[in-house]
């Protein structure tokens, strides 16, 4: 639950649609081996079309890092059929929004259109499947975007640098020590070849799912998708190599001095996930654990840090039980005024003493529950965030039907099971610090000209 | 993640702006004794509940006390009634409910998602209803939240984003109440004193100063119960007063800032639009040619797409009460500032000029008009069309009028429009960055 709010969060803005929750998925695989899921939903004459592919960022090695992503960007620079811009141009003349994203497991295009208008979608994702064509020009201004994205996104705030550099910390050889966008080295040295390999090697119906939720009839829509997609080749996949991260040692601890106003710190234990969990209830328990520190206003670390001990400002908890690969349960905070971030890390780690010491209260986990049941309905005045929960539960290699045991899973977790997570895990042997430590930002203010008086009639 | 264009975040800003048609939703409206106007949506599906209640609670009511409407809203649901903030938040919790207050320039709101069945809901109404009647505004919780803003605001001064708002705002409206910062300043918020969040409050949350909007599968008798019950007992008052008139700036005029960034965001613009406003689709269809259309508008070719220059270049119309920021905007790379903005205010004056081609207009029409039916297609995006029609008093046919509005736009009325209302030897510049000041 609480990861939803950070994974989707960054999607705020974006175009949503509804959808009602008596349709049943539908799934299909074409001979080629794509594969489309279907959701249908007669609430308004709207479709989403999403097309996700099996690569991301845990996918690459050292030396092209973001080259996923930057992929994606040049998605949009044409084929032979559709020159540079012009599938934006088409899709918009149809009324429709687009946009792309990159994440560590997945890189996703999706449309939203009136409902009439999903074959003009098809048409055009399935021609940039096989048939983009990308030119030195292009590929160099491109490159030069980027960079920009992640100066505006990485550089130039203060906490996301220590995210990512905290990232680097907590992995040693695993993939999730390398940020989405790219170390910036490696974005500036990327070539034209990279690309073109990285695109061959992982775009082929073989390795993408196409997820079509809205107004439509699955039936129909699996016509569309065999005519304009059936006759894609496919791929010789290559065989993933498993990555695994190595066992952590000790407890890991950085400090990064950026120009600041406030400390901030973050905290991640490293902890399994679905996809490579023995016990498959694990995950859940770690689930709810999230929620009864962070799920909601009425949680332990709102009530007891922020408003209680007054120590913290904000307090928030993240962990994505979705992960393709083990990952972190982290914790990022900044504490109040006259505290620090010394005292902030005491106090975190007392609440996960007590969640080792203590089973949670009924009514702790009564209130968890009570959200995620209600959450689950809410999803539902969103055809795309149910799109994009079924494209990235198929796309991480789990199938798409653990969404719709998401309530039950969660619902089945016991005191007992939350508490023994939090001794199996959250212990000092997995735990990553890092604390921004802010350097005065130095004042060389040259205003050169200032607001003049008077600039306003009164 | 990572997102291809930033545009996306630019989204729900617009949705605040006009845009709508046919099969749009069946509005009931009434008003209730205490003179609040209620617009009612019934959708089907889903057992689910969106209610907003929108005060004339702004931070343009701030007066002196610059950060007053947006500390008061804060705390709102802190203690209330017979609960403290623990348990009102733990109330809450319990039935699944969300709520959340929020303040914008011109508003301060209440927002409510809520399921339907009855033990859930009336546990949720019943503590809406103690939040926005009863705040008790405790000292406790008012020393700690006061303390928070202080620390948001720091944080505001390590971002040049953020940094680069606040200058333009006081830019292109001077002494006028849309020129501070939504929060405060930290000068002003430190001498919030309780008292004044109380007086506040009590001219501002009233039932003539509110608007309700309720969106979701409720008969039409159990959605005026439910606004009964949440507005019990707030006293009728008297609508807000009406607003000093926006006055546009008489020269052109650069401001710059410096960060210790790698980039310098360059902000752009005038007031000019507001809600009623008879220039209102000339210049938002006009816009959306301009800079308002994602990578396909002017702007964003000439200067990501043609040249790499920037992530996210764009312009918009924010409309308000007031009139409301025309703003244009890019951040680049320290260093190649100017060559960026040469681009992109090249661009803005060229089609000030001259306007767009029959086909770009074509283009726009087909995309606004063609993706109408997106704009409302579910319970969330309703609610947010209900409350802004009903603050800002649009007609109850704005949205089975929109298309026919944007169909109606030409060449020429573009032309007309951004030249008698848009004008760059008015435009206040904005840089802040680690290049601002060569």
């Amino acid at each position: 639950m609480k990861i939803s709010v950070k994974i989707f969060g960054l999607m705020l803005g974006l175009p949503l649609l509804a959808i009602a929750g008596q349709f049943e998925v539908s799934e299909f695989k074409l001979n080629n081996g794509l594969k489309v899921l279907v959701k249908e939903d007669h609430r308004a004459p709207v479709v989403v079309s999403q097309v996700w592919y099996k690569i991301g960022s845990s996918y690459e090695h050292d030396g092209i890092t973001g080259i996923s992503h930057m992929l994606e960007h040049m998605m949009f620079k044409g084929t032979e059929q559709h020159p540079a811009g012009e599938f934006s141009r088409i899709i918009a003349a149809n009324g429709g929004s687009e946009n792309a994203f990159t994440g560590e497991d997945f890189t996703a295009y999706f449309q939203s259109l009136e409902k009439s208008r999903l074959e003009v979608s098809f048409k055009l994702e399935a021609d940039r499947m096989r048939y983009l064509k990308v030119d030195e020009g292009e590929f160099a201004k491109e490159r030069d975007v980027v960079l920009e994205e992640r100066r505006l996104r990485t550089e130039d705030q203060p906490r996301d640098k220590t995210m990512e550099l905290f990232m680097a910390l907590a992995f040693s050889n695993g993939p999730h020590k390398n940020p989405v966008i790219g170390w910036p080295e490696d974005i500036k040295e990327y070539t034209l070849s990279d690309l073109q390999k990285w695109y061959r090697q992982w775009y082929a119906p073989n390795n993408a799912t196409v997820v079509v939720v809205g107004d439509v009839q699955p039936e129909a829509v699996h016509d569309l998708a065999q005519k304009y997609f059936g006759v894609l080749a496919p791929s010789r996949l290559p065989k993933l190599k498993s990555r695994t991260e190595l066992d952590q040692t000790g407890l890991r601890r950085m400090i990064v001095k950026r120009p600041a106003k406030l400390p901030f710190l973050v905290m991640g234990y490293k902890v399994p996930v679905l996809k490579d969990a023995v016990k498959e209830w694990e995950p859940y328990a770690l689930e709810v654990l999230t929620g009864i520190l962070d799920g909601g206003n009425g949680a332990r670390l709102p009530s007891r840090l922020v408003r209680g001990k007054q120590i913290a400002a904000e307090a928030n908890v993240g962990y994505n039980l979705y992960s393709r690969l083990s990952t972190l349960l982290m914790i990022e905070a900044v504490p109040a005024q006259d505290h620090d971030t010394v005292a902030l890390e005491q106090a975190l780690r007392e609440e996960i003493r007590q969640l080792q010491e203590k089973p949670v209260a009924p009514e702790e986990l009564a209130q968890v529950k009570a959200q995620v049941v209600a959450h689950k309905v809410y999803e539902q005045d969103s055809g795309f965030y149910q799109a994009m929960q079924l494209g990235m539960l198929e796309t991480v290699g789990l199938s798409w039907s653990k969404v719709e045991e998401y309530v039950d899973k969660v619902k089945a977790v016991t005191p007992e099971q939350v508490r023994i997570v939090a001794r199996k895990y959250l212990v000092e042997d997995r735990l990553s610090i890092a604390y921004l430590d802010p350097l005065p930002i130095t004042d060389d203010t040259t205003t050169a000209e200032t607001l003049l008086e008077n600039t306003h009639a009164h | 993640m990572h997102t291809k264009f930033l545009s996306a975040f630019i989204t729900l800003l617009i949705l605040l702006s006009p845009c709508m048609a046919q099969a749009t939703p069946g509005i009931q409206y009434w008003t209730t004794a205490q003179g609040t106007r209620v617009y009612f949506v019934r959708t089907e599906g889903l057992p689910m509940v969106d209610l907003r209640v929108v005060f004339a609670a702004g931070s343009v009511y701030d007066g002196a006390q610059h950060g007053v409407a947006s500390l008061t809203s804060a705390l709102l649901d802190s203690e209330a009634g017979k609960w403290n903030a623990d348990e009102i938040a733990q109330r809450l919790d319990s039935v699944g409910a969300v709520m959340e207050t929020s303040v914008s320039k011109d508003t301060g709101s209440l927002y409510l998602r809520s399921l339907t069945d009855p033990d859930k809901l009336n546990v949720a109404v019943e503590t809406l209803h103690a939040i926005l009647t009863q705040p008790l505004f405790t000292a406790q919780d008012f020393e700690r939240q006061k303390r928070q803003v202080l620390l948001g605001l720091q944080e505001k001064e390590e971002s040049p984003g953020d940094l680069a708002e606040v200058i333009y705002a006081k830019a292109i409206y001077g002494d006028h109440p849309y020129g501070h910062p939504t929060d405060g300043e930290i000068g002003t918020v430190s001498k919030l004193t309780r008292n004044d969040l109380i007086k506040f409050y009590q001219r501002y949350y009233v039932a003539a100063n509110a608007v309700v909007a309720v969106v979701g599968d409720l008969a039409r008798a159990d959605a005026e119960t439910i606004v009964e019950r949440v507005l019990a007992g707030l006293p009728q008052g008297a609508p807000a007063e009406t607003l000093p008139t926006v006055a546009e700036p008489l020269a052109a005029n650069t401001v710059k800032r410096f960060s210790p960034s790698t980039q310098t965001h360059v902000l752009v613009g005038e007031p000019v639009l507001s809600f009623n406003d008879p220039d209102y689709f000339p210049l938002y269809v006009g816009n959306h040619i301009l800079g308002g259309s994602g990578l396909v508008a002017r702007i964003t070719q000439e200067v990501r797409e043609k040249r790499g220059l920037s992530y996210s270049a764009n312009s918009h119309f924010f409309p308000r009460a007031g009139k409301g920021p025309f703003t244009i905007r890019l951040q680049t790379r320290n260093g190649q500032t100017d060559r960026a903005m040469k681009v992109m205010m090249e661009t803005t004056n060229k089609f000030i000029a001259e306007g767009p081609t029959d086909k770009e207009l074509e283009a726009a029409k087909q995309n606004i008009v063609g993706g109408f039916v997106l704009r409302i297609d579910n319970n969330r995006k309703i609610a947010e069309y209900m409350a802004t029609i009903g603050f800002y008093g649009l007609p109850l046919d704005y949205l089975n009028t929109f298309t026919a509005k944007v169909q109606s736009v030409t060449v020429a009325d573009i032309v007309k429009a951004f030249k008698a209302r848009v004008d760059p030897a008015r435009f206040q510049t904005v840089l802040v960055g680690g290049a601002a000041g060569q």
